[in-house]
């Protein structure tokens, strides 16, 4: 079984760009997927990466990280500046970031207008370490 | 402090007086196995006739950042270039030992080779401040749309560092320049084989716009 988290904007709104990070974090090595409104910062995207490699150990193996947003290429002027209004008034909560553990999701391929999520096939190895026994 | 944020404000500017055009730093940057050390160790071997780096089919054979410095390279104008090449560990979001291990490696040595591609990583992200130029390498037998490539690009754009990709491993059949191309159309794109020397030469004409 696979459990999603979802985080609203509003609940990292006001967090500084560390607690943000330890957030989803904490909820990754809960081995959850972290579905979060909104997206990180570049460098808090880098400082994600960072900080997974510091808590890498053989029970934490990384992440797998996957921001949708929408291409502003694509929008017309109005749709651009509805979409600025619309930062300023209610925070950046366009797009959505997923998160997940290694141990679970195996990649996730953005193509660009869709997203698919690979979990780990996790069957096998239970199958040969019964066989072993 | 001061002395940094003049630096700063000048390089905004696009008048740096502190910047001397023989130390331009100019970084490798990418996912693991892109061909980044390859790449390095062609610049080397063309322009000081030695090698760089250590180059494996085993991702997270760059650890640790390499310079090489005073790097003098020539166009057919005429023109010259110098700078130092720093070449990085690959940037990746897993690291996990057991791929090493079906690498045929032992376990405590693929132990050790995760612990230290993590410390690799963490140092990649870190320099990212002291670079002029970069030059990313992507493989380009490899889907482009990756988070991480996203990131590293993001990144470099968030700093005002100029960028140059390099779609590497053309000389391979599932080579897709045109891919590349479509994911990053705001940057120069250009195909090459570092290990076979393939467009190396364009690259290196590439190289004197960059920096």
């Amino acid at each position: 079984m696979v459990t999603f988290q979802f985080i609203p904007y509003h609940e990292i709104e006001n967090l500084s760009p560390a607690k943000r990070i330890n957030k989803l974090l904490n909820i990754v090595k809960e081995e959850k997927i972290v579905l979060m409104e909104g997206r990180l910062k570049k460098e808090e995207e880098a400082d994600l990466i960072e900080i997974t490699m510091e808590e890498i150990s053989p029970k934490f193996r990384g992440i797998e990280l996957s921001v949708i947003y929408p291409n502003k290429d694509k929008q017309d002027f109005s749709q651009k500046v509805k979409g600025a209004f619309a930062n300023i008034l209610l925070g950046n909560r366009t797009g959505m970031t997923i998160v997940g553990p290694a141990s679970i999701v195996k990649k996730i391929e953005q193509n660009p207008d869709k997203v698919e999520l690979f979990t780990q096939d996790n069957t096998k190895r239970v199958k040969r370490r019964k066989k072993k026994r | 402090m001061v002395k940094q944020f003049l630096k700063n404000l000048f390089k905004k500017l696009s008048f740096n007086p502190f910047s001397r055009k023989s130390h331009v730093k100019l970084g490798l940057y990418g996912p693991p196995n892109g061909g980044k050390s390859t790449l390095a160790n062609r610049i080397c071997q063309d322009w000081l006739g030695e090698e760089m780096s250590s180059v494996s089919h085993i991702a997270h054979e760059t650890r640790e950042i390499k310079i090489k410095e005073q790097i003098n390279i020539k166009n057919k104008k005429g023109k010259e270039l110098t700078f130092s090449l720093v070449d990085t560990p690959g940037i990746a979001t897993r690291i996990d030992y057991e791929d090493f291990l079906k690498k045929g490696m032992k376990k405590k040595d693929a132990k050790i080779r995760a612990k230290d591609a993590t410390k690799g990583v963490i140092d990649a992200i870190k320099w990212l401040d002291n670079m002029d130029s970069v030059v990313v390498v992507l493989d380009a037998t490899k889907d482009p749309y990756s988070q991480v490539n996203i990131t590293i690009i993001g990144n470099l754009q968030a700093r005002n560092i100029p960028v140059l990709i390099a779609a590497n491993k053309v000389d391979l059949k599932k080579a897709n320049l045109d891919v590349i191309k479509a994911a990053f159309p705001q940057y120069e794109v250009i195909g090459i084989s570092a290990k076979y020397g393939k467009n190396v030469e364009d690259f290196y004409e590439q190289l004197f716009t960059l920096a």
